[in-house]
Order: structure tokens, then sequence, then C-alpha cells
């Protein structure tokens, strides 16, 4: 018997061993370690990482964001600045230079407030993309926000109303969708970069659905924008959550850059609230059997755990004359 | 042999059964139609630009819908021969709706509008307006399929009290 | 025509026809088993639970899994795991059971190698089982395929390319594998074939013939002991506790039987608490993003039971590594001829052929620990070592049995 044990000791012992040595080892060594930053927009990341011909420009761009962060917003006021941001954020809007600008309807409770202003004083800066823009002779999409809201005051004030009336409840689904999915379909949750896809028929007559080749070309002009705009079509997030690690996901989502060099990915400036909502989609999508798991796993172990006791007892009763 | 280890045995046979018998339910379930075919099994139909006596075919589970407005005179016709039960009253309009499969074998009749009536290729069968059989060797009417009335839409999948009225009187079998 | 009593019972009848009590008596009741043995050699059937557990979810996944390149990815990822009762469940029992296989059958295939369980005798024993292991091996990277994800293409890629044999440029017989210049459909359509129908129908017939290649020279024992199986058998069979007591066997079932059931009790905790808490080391990341020809993954690795060969390939040269990686498949082959000693022993009582199993069993490790990092500095080094030690090590196997002490 004690022998056996200590078989059963240096088997296990190797076991581990092995599995040591390919899962977590081997995973710390192949990836590059990014540090987060909490989902703070401070401009720590963009600073640290910047050319040096560039660090300047962004250590003022930032301490101004600081600035205006410390002004006090009035929401009535920035109600009616924010009439200009409407324009073009509204309901069907169209695409306008390679992205449909997304709805702000959770805007104020989705992302930082430090990274709306940001946001508004200079697109390309903020959302650390300013690498794509190095002449001046091509413009970010919403670069010119920067013509039309461009005073600290007016600049706080928008953000004020942002946090104030565009800051409720919002479901995972459509913190996903205003966050991500004007660039990124979900096929497992039946997005594309339109929105949900619409239930359709087909014609009985000529066996065609009609409505369903118009919007799967519609889908395809703006997905084609989307490439030409972004150099490539941005991947579907369907089950990104079991292709990247957690921790890949945080950091990404805070700076593409750190994960990503040179990547046409935006900062979506997420906060805690919105960056856990969007998480919460891409686990509903990509892992949706979690709860059944967590339902069933208990049960299993248990019925496993019985099944080897009435099994040791089956053994001794076996074995108790033998020697 | 003592009897303990008999007793043993067949405990964790026992126990080991209980085990088989949950994964036969997991693989039951697996075996199960999936959500979306389920989901496929509702289809709405809007009625209110049918025309009289043009027969429009509809897809419901995979199945030919038949949707027939009936004329005036096929509704005189219905009334006579005691069938107005087989139809669908929607506003004023009545609407003849079943199943496309001949109740012989499950062949695809085809409708004849200057005789308003169906006839199956396959065996000869026949039907009039309102689909009831009209010439063996079909052994009823065609089968109405469960539907529920919204407006001038009719939802197919959905039973609604029109149709277990339908099903509780024998005018259709459940489809 | 024979001549049939009229049977008085179910068994009776049936033994009349197929000669049930005979069938028992040989596979269970008369089967006999040394008393003196641990649980390692329990492995078997655990292998044999396994290979069923894997056979019945794989039935469950066929029924929903659609082997075209443009429906493959989705049909696992979306359909098995969304839409399919338990499809999830069969999904992740596959996953970590083409995992813990192997694990299993490198446990069974050193034990048999610590007890020297593989000669005098036993030599077809341990060539059927080196034929179930290749025949696995197939069967886990034709399965790999099947998923369609980007480690599945890729994968494919690199694994068919080592048929173009180096500088002997082959690549007609690549692409006669392949049937296409890249994986492609009609490359996964096949391999499909391979996973669900060729391979098994194999392993299934190479299991009954290793169980058949058993049953004549028995199994080995702790101590390498040569038993008397008649005289212990007879002794047993006498039935007096005092009489069993002396006797060196137990008959398989039920005796031996109940304590593999315990074993089996054990692994399949572990099994379940992998398959409902633990399940990613089985199911790699990468291979959730869906197959693109265009675009080479940064790391790609093979399963963790194949990064020993892989890594005996990786620090040669083109020709050099093939014939590196071409011998360590079939190296282990040749073990009960490379063992020159005729001592049945547990290795510890083998003087230097104790050093040489560690020392096999720790560069093993080693070359499977490299095998997945980058190839690139200390790691490439170290790499380099092991895989040489490895080819060292089978070298000196004949030499130091030759020499080895008669026990």
């Amino acid at each position: 018997m004690n022998k056996e044990l200590k078989i059963l000791g240096i088997v296990a012992a190797f076991t581990l061993l092995l599995y040591w040595g390919v899962e977590p080892f081997a995973h710390s060594q192949m990836h590059k370690h990014v540090e987060g930053h909490g989902l703070v927009y401070d401009g720590t990341a963009d600073i640290e990482e910047a050319s040096k011909d560039k660090k300047e420009v962004k250590k003022k761009f930032w301490s101004e964001v600081k600035e205006i962060a410390k002004l006090k917003g009035d929401a009535t006021a920035g109600e009616a600045t924010f009439a200009m941001c409407a324009g073009c954020h509204m309901d069907g809007a169209a695409n306008m230079g390679g992205v449909t600008p997304p709805s702000l309807d959770h805007a104020g409770a989705i992302y930082d407030k430090n990274f709306l202003i940001a946001l508004i004083k200079d697109p390309a800066m903020a959302t650390n993309v300013d690498h794509k823009y190095p002449n001046g002779d091509m413009t970010h999409p919403m670069g010119s926000i920067t013509t039309m809201v461009s005073a600290p005051q007016d600049i706080a004030n928008v953000v004020a109303y942002l946090k104030a009336k565009k800051a409720g409840e919002v479901t995972p689904k459509e913190a996903f969708t205003e966050a991500c999915g004007r660039c990124h379909a979900n096929r497992y949750g039946k997005l594309t970069q339109l929105g949900e896809i619409p239930k359709t028929k087909s014609n009985i007559k000529t066996n065609q659905d009609i409505d369903r080749m118009k919007y799967d070309q519609k889908v395809a002009t703006e997905q084609n924008a989307l490439a030409e705009y972004l150099g490539k079509l941005p991947p579907d997030l369907s089950i990104m959550y079991r292709a990247r690690s957690e921790h890949f996901l945080d950091t990404f989502i805070e700076n593409p850059q750190a994960n990503l060099k040179g990547t046409a990915m935006p900062r979506t400036g997420l906060n805690h609230e919105g960056f856990e909502k969007v998480m919460e989609y891409l686990a509903e999508t990509g892992d949706p059997s979690a709860p059944a798991r967590a339902m069933a796993g208990p049960w299993v172990l248990l019925f496993f755990f019985i099944f080897t006791i009435l099994a040791y007892l089956w053994k001794q009763s076996q074995w108790r004359d033998l020697h | 042999m003592s009897s303990r280890r008999d007793f043993m045995g067949m405990a964790l046979g026992g126990f080991t059964a209980l085990g088989g018998i949950g994964a036969l339910m997991a693989m039951k379930k697996t075996w199960d139609p999936l959500p979306s075919v389920k989901a496929a099994g509702f289809t709405t139909i809007d009625l209110k630009d049918a025309q009289e006596n043009v027969l429009v075919t509809e897809k419901w589970r995979g199945k030919p819908i038949f949707v027939l407005k009936q004329s005036k005179a096929m509704v005189e016709k219905a009334k006579k021969a005691k069938e107005m039960d087989r139809l669908i009253k929607i506003g004023d309009d009545h609407f003849m709706v079943a199943v496309g499969l001949c109740t012989h074998l499950g062949c695809i009749p085809g409708y004849d509008s200057a005789n308003e009536s169906f006839l199956c290729a396959c065996h000869g069968g026949m039907y009039d307006g309102t689909a009831m059989v009209t010439k063996a060797p079909p052994p009823r009417g065609l089968d109405i399929p469960p539907f529920t009335i919204d407006g001038t839409k009719l939802v197919l999948g959905e039973q609604g009290p029109e149709y277990k009225k339908m099903l509780a009187d024998g005018t259709t079998l459940k489809v | 025509m024979a001549h049939f009593e009229k049977a008085n019972s179910l068994n009776e009848w049936l033994d009349q026809r197929i000669g049930v009590n005979t069938l028992k008596k040989v596979m269970q009741s008369e089967y006999w088993i040394p008393k003196n043995i641990n649980f390692l050699w329990a492995m078997g059937m655990v292998l044999a639970a396994t290979f069923g557990i894997l056979l019945v979810s794989g039935i469950f996944l066929l029924m929903y899994y659609q082997p075209s390149t443009d429906l493959a990815f989705d049909s696992v990822n979306y359909t098995i795991m969304t839409e399919v009762g338990y499809g999830w469940l069969w999904r992740h029992v596959h996953g970590v059971g083409a995992s813990l296989v192997f694990l299993i059958i490198y446990i069974h295939m050193f034990t048999g190698i610590y007890y020297g369980s593989y000669k005098k005798g036993r030599e077809l024993i341990w060539l059927s089982g080196m034929l179930l292991f290749v025949l696995f091996s197939a069967e886990a990277f034709s399965g790999y395929m099947l998923p369609w994800g980007q480690m599945s293409y890729w994968a494919g890629m690199v694994i068919t390319n080592l048929f173009s044999g180096g500088s002997l440029h082959a690549d007609g017989l690549v692409e006669w594998i392949r049937g296409d210049y890249v994986p492609a459909q009609a490359y996964l359509s096949r391999f499909f074939m391979l996973h669900v129908l060729l391979l098994p129908l194999a392993i299934i017939g190479a299991i009954v013939f290793h169980f058949g290649t058993l049953r004549l020279p028995h199994v080995n024992n702790q101590e390498g002991k040569e038993v008397d199986f008649a005289e212990s058998a007879r002794l047993w069979k006498e039935g007096t506790t005092e009489s069993r007591r002396k006797s060196e066997v137990i008959p398989f079932s039920p005796v031996f039987l109940s304590k593999d059931v315990f074993v089996m009790g054990v692994y399949f905790i572990l099994f379940f608490y992998l398959v409902f808490y633990h399940f990613e080391f089985a199911m790699d990341p990468v291979n959730f993003d869906p197959a693109n020809g265009l675009s080479t993954p940064t790391h790609i690795y093979p399963e963790w039971y194949f990064l020993w060969s892989y890594e005996v390939l990786r620090p040669f040269s083109t020709d050099l590594g093939l014939i590196a990686f071409a011998t360590a498949q079939v190296i282990f082959f040749t073990l009960p001829f490379l063992d020159r000693s005729p001592n049945v022993a547990p290795a510890n009582r083998r003087g230097l052929f104790h050093l040489w199993f560690w020392a096999m069993l720790a560069d093993m490790l080693v070359l499977t620990f490299m095998g997945k990092l980058p190839p690139q500095g200390i790691w490439s080094t170290i790499g380099l070592v092991a895989a040489i030690t490895f080819f060292v090590l089978w070298i000196a196997l004949p030499i130091i049995t030759k020499f080895e002490k008669k026990l």
C-alpha cells in the first residue's frame, strides 16, 4: 500500500511538472507581457511608447486634457453643444470616411470621462492612432469635431451632458454594439457592422430572399469601406473570448498599440463598467456553455466520488483474504 | 464467496447504471431538434393582398401551405356542402388554409382554378375549394396547420382558439 | 449438423452455440493475473475506458459536425457549443479525453519499460502497443484538423510538408496527401474520413490484437518473477482461504477487475474535473481563430504529446531534422531488440539501465518543454542538447544492457 502511494506520488509529480512546463511556463515565455493601467486614461502609456519627436506633443495634449477635466461642466449648456455631435451620431447614420458613427446612447456610462474629453479635443490622439495621419493630408473621420467644439469649457460641458443624460443602464449587447459593433461583427450574436440581422423571408414563387440579399449587399458595402479605411476588415468577435486570454483583452482594449504595435484599431476608452459589459457579451457569444457547466459539474463529480468509494469497498472485499 | 462481496459488486453496478441513465438523458437531449429548427416552426402570413380564387403557396416547417381566398360563389358552394367549418374567417373574407400534402401518401396536389378543385397527380385523389376530399384514395380533406389570427395576419405554428375548435370538432387532425 | 440437447437455461443455450462458459473462463474467471502488481497495471483498462468515452462523445459530435471548409469552424464552435443539447459536454469530453489518453499511454509505456515487460515472450505486446501509439497519434492529428481553426490549418500545412522529404522535394507526394496544393476541402474531407472511420477501425483491430498478445505470456509483475501459472491456478481453484493465500495469481474477473474499477474511479474524478473546470489546456486558444491560409499565427506548436518528437526535428537542418524525426517516431519499436539483457526485472535492480530509464524520461520531458517554447537563444541550445542526448541514449542502450549482470 505504501509502495503504491509512493509510485502514485512519482507519477503525479511528473504529470504536474509536465503540465507546468507545457502550460503556465510555456505561455509565460511565449507572450510579451503588457502591463495594464486599470482602464485609466491619462496618457501615461502613450507618452512612454511615443517616438522622441512625438513625446512633447503627447505630454502637452494629455496635460491639457487634465486641465479640462478640472473644469466644472454645465450639462444644460452641453446639451446644446451636443446637437453638433448628434448630426453624425444618430440612428441610421451613414458611413463617414470608412466607419459609421456609433450611437452615443450610453456613452456616459461606458466611456471614461478623461477619454471623452481627449476624444473631442483630438480624436486621433485620444484613440492613439495619430501615427495613421502623419502629414495631415488625411484626417481622422471624426477630425472635424476639433473645429466644431474646441473651447475647453464647451468640451467640459458636452462631457458633463453625456455623463448626466447618456448614462442609463446599459445591457452587455448595447455596450458591445456601441463600443465595438461598428467595426466588428459578432455572427454568433447575429450582429453585423450594421447591427442586428433583420428577420427576412424568401419569396415563395421565386424562392429568393430579396430583403436578405439587399441587406447582405449593404453589409458588404460597409465592410468594404471599413477594410479600405483600416487596411483590413476587423475580425469577427464571436469567440474572441476563447481565442485570447482575459488579460490580453483587458490590456488590448485599454491600449491596442501596446499589444499590437501599429494596429489600425483605435482605443475605445471603455471604463470599468463598459469593459465588464463588453466582456460579458463576449462571454455570452464565445462561451455560452458556462452556466450549464457550472450547473452539471458538481453533480458529475459527486457521482464519481461516490462511484470511487463504492469501487474501493468492492475492491477491499475482493482482496481481503488474498495475502 | 462472501455475501458482502456480492453486495458491494451489485451496489457498484446499480450506482453505475444510475450514471448510465443520466448519460442516456444527455444523449437524448443531444438528439432533439435544435432550437433554431424549433424557432423556424413559426411562420407569419399576411393575407391582406390575397386575391380570390388564386392559390398562394407558403412554406411552414418545410411543408407547403396552401392559402386560397374564397370567392362569393365558392363560399356559397361551401355552405351547401356544409364545409364552412373548414374555412377561416378574417374580417369579411373566408380563407382555405391547409397543408398542401395529399392525405393519401404526401404528394402535392395541383390547383385547377377553372374548376375550383385540386387534383393529386400521384394517385388521382381530388379535393374541392375548401380542400375537402371529393375523390378517393385520400381518406380525408387536407390537414389544417395550427394557426392563430393576428389582425389580417395568420401565425402558423401557434394554436389559436379557432384552430382548437377545429381540432375539437374533428374538422382536422393534428399536424 | 452437430447434436444439440434442449437447453435448461439461457446461459446453457448460449453455451451450446457460442461457448460462453469457455469464453468466460478464457477471458475472465481463469485469466490469471499475478497478485504482485500495483495500480500501474490498471492503465490498460483505463485506456480502454478512455477510448470508449472518446468513441461515444465522438459519435454525438459526428451528428452535427460539417466537414466543409466553410462550415466546419462554425459547426463546431456555434452549432455544437450553442445549439446542440449537451454538445459542449461531448466536445469538452472529446478534447480532454484526447489529451488524457496520451498521458495514460505514456504512463503505460514507461511502466512497461521500467518493469521490462517487453521481452522474453512479451515482444508482441510491446510491438502491438507501439502500433497503437502510432495509430492514436494519427487519430489525434486527423482529429485536430476538423475544427478548421488556425492551428488545424497550420499544423496540417507543416506536418504534411514533412512528407516532402527535405531535399528529396517530393512535392508531388505532399500534394497527393492533401489532394490540393494547400490544405483545403479535399484535405479536410479525407482527414475527416480517416478520423471517423479508417483509423478508429484500425485502432479497434489493434486493441483486440494487443489483448490477444497478452493472453499467453500473461502480464508481468512488480518483481519480474516467473510465475508458475499452472500451479498457482490449481491452488486458486482449490478454493480454500489457505490455498488462495498461497496462490500467486488472481482471476481477472472479478478480483483484478475490482481494483481496475477503483483506479478508473479515481481517474474519472480527475477526468471530469478537467472537463468542467479546466478544459483550456486541451483546447488551444489559437484554434479559436478560423483557418486563414494567408496568415500564420505567431506561435505554432503541436499538442503537448507530440512536442518531444517535434523538438527532435527542430534544432537540426531540414534533412537531418527529418531523419531524426522519422527515427524518433519508430525508435521505440526497437526496444525489445536493443535491450540485450535477458533480465526481466524492475529497472532499479538493473544497474546502469536504471540510470538509462530516468535519463530517458527526463530527456523526453526536457524535449517536451523546449518543443513549445519559441526556438530562440538558450531554448534552442537546450533543445539541441536534449535531442542529441535522446539519440545517444538509444545508441548506448544495447551496450549497457549487453554488459548488464545477469540476475
